[in-house]
């Protein structure tokens, strides 16, 4: 009898990394309609192609080499054992054995991580928008998922030195979001500003083509974040942790829904409209603040660490704006400035993390994704550059770089 | 014959294309354009950033009269399109050297 409650919780706690894991994989969906949305129409196929191939190199680099650096069987703590492809899976026999010690599939717990550096991948697909050469960008996803993700993944998540010196990171605030924006920051320094975006001092607006597709984005991301935070409880199958599931969702959604209303008010203040595009991001950034500590807040306070990032995504899009490095989905803002926040935020509700540890984690990992980066996409721009060419970006990287329009028979 | 081109706001399109039926006006084209005259843009706001539109959304219409029913539409498009407000469009005539009907080959008024 106890060995088949021990399968039976190790069967329910599997199904719950597979399910969380399908609702992350869903994000990727989300990514690509909010980007669509936010860039132009001779820009979309372009984009839409970058996220469903970055999503599949992902998946296959990772599970040729990334998933094993990261949860190595071994390592010093800051270079771990390298080794390819994934293991066999647990027997019955050895699961009730360790009396629901292992709890899990093994390959459940890759598939719930392989979705995850997919996420943080495609940070970087809509801060580079429109202007970078598509071979280049893919072959940048090989390194980034292969090796920069995972070696800063394994730092925190795969025991390594950042979780030894007490830095806390619940779901990936710094992980997943801090990383992908340092990536996309190094990415679009060395590509430069989209032509005609700023001039003579000024900041040319260049407006979205789809607002609907961008809301719908946003909010399938916002399912998806269920899974995101849902699942890196990591267990689901006894009353505690049912329980702290249940208080992950709700944090969730209450830092969502306090980050577009930040964005939300505070762009009616600053600009004296209630901006869409920016509470798409407001919604972001509220969901990139939570995921750091998700567990720990009352829904009240995570909703309040919400809405500041709502607030502060607003600010970061602008500072960026005036720094002429030009985002045109916003997501070094959402994902970077608002990462940091939620890496600091998590003092604020977890007892045991220190102020100390959690800049600690930052700066080693914004220092170590930005360099690395910024080596790879500087050896990527000298061999076969990494911007397209001015002629193309006039008339669009679907044309010149796909050769397919997105929308063939609406042409003005 | 004549062949009238009326630029027009977008949503007088009904009220036009009603106001030409009741003279007997049977055919009529419409097309999506962009355009201004006096009529000034406006300013918007994008993620804090100003932008001017300038060309403002119209709606072109032509029709092909007879010479006999030339004013009459002209004054129809004129009633059926103002609103007093700048920004209201124009109405061009030309004249119209020839017009045939593909299905049944006929030519000039009795293609019209």
């Amino acid at each position: 009898m106890e060995g088949q409650v021990i399968e039976l919780a190790y069967a329910l706690d599997t199904f719950y990394f597979l399910v969380m894991g399908a609702f992350v994989m869903w994000m990727a969906a989300g990514f690509s309609m909010l980007e669509a949305g936010l860039v132009r129409s001779k820009s979309t196929v372009e984009i839409l192609t970058k996220n469903i191939a970055l999503y599949s190199i992902a998946s296959i680099m990772y599970m040729v080499v990334g998933y094993n650096l990261m949860y190595p069987a071994d390592g010093n703590g800051v270079v771990p054992a390298l080794s390819f492809f994934l293991g066999g899976d647990n027997a019955a026999s050895d699961v009730v054995a360790s009396g629901g010690d292992i709890y899990y599939s093994a390959l459940s717990d890759f598939f719930f991580q392989v979705v995850f550096v997919a996420t943080a991948m495609s940070i970087v697909s809509g801060a580079v928008a429109e202007r970078m050469k598509l071979s280049s960008f893919l072959l940048f996803c090989v390194v980034m998922t292969g090796l920069i993700y995972p070696i800063q993944g394994y730092w925190k998540w795969g025991g390594g030195f950042l979780d030894a010196a007490g830095f806390s990171d619940f779901a990936g605030s710094g992980v997943v979001h801090l990383c992908g924006a340092a990536a996309a920051l190094a990415g679009v320094l060395l590509l430069g500003a989209r032509k005609g975006k700023y001039e003579n001092g000024k900041i040319n607006a260049i407006p979205g083509a789809n607002m609907p597709l961008a809301t719908l984005g946003t909010f399938i991301l916002w399912l998806g974040w269920f899974g995101f935070n849902g699942g890196s409880e990591l267990m689901v199958s006894n009353v505690g942790e049912a329980n702290a599931v249940s208080l992950v969702f709700v944090n969730t959604n209450a830092a969502a829904a306090g980050g577009v209303i930040g964005a939300l008010l505070f762009s009616k203040i600053l600009f004296g409209k209630f901006d869409l595009s920016m509470s798409l991001n407001g919604a972001i950034g509220g969901l990139v603040s939570i995921t750091a500590e998700p567990l720990a807040p009352t829904p009240e306070l995570a909703a309040i660490i919400g809405a500041i990032g709502g607030i502060l995504v607003v600010i970061s899009i602008i500072v960026l704006d005036k720094s002429k490095i030009d985002d045109p989905v916003g997501a070094i803002s959402a994902h970077g400035t608002c990462g940091i926040w939620g890496l600091i935020a998590v003092t604020l509700s977890n007892g045991d993390a220190t102020l100390g540890a959690q800049l600690y984690g930052t700066v080693v990992i914004f220092a170590w994704t930005f360099v690395m980066a910024l080596i790879f996409w500087g050896i990527l721009k000298m061999i076969m550059g990494i911007r397209i060419s001015d002629e193309a970006e006039e008339i669009g990287v679907d044309v010149a770089e796909c050769g397919i329009e997105a929308y063939p028979e609406f042409k003005k | 014959m004549k062949l009238i081109t009326a630029i027009v706001k977008p949503f007088k399109l009904d009220d036009v294309r009603n106001a030409l039926s009741e003279i007997g006006v049977q055919g009529i084209t419409v097309t999506e354009v962009k355009g201004f005259g006096r009529q000034k843009g406006h300013t918007e706001l994008y993620r804090g950033a100003e932008y001017v539109v300038d060309f403002l959304p119209k709606v072109k219409v032509e029709v092909a009269v007879s010479d006999e029913l030339s004013d009459k539409a002209v004054e129809a498009i004129t009633q059926s399109a103002n609103t007093g407000k700048i920004g209201d469009g124009k109405i061009f005539i030309m004249n119209l050297e020839s017009a045939i009907r593909i299905r049944t080959g006929e030519t000039g008024s009795e293609a019209l």
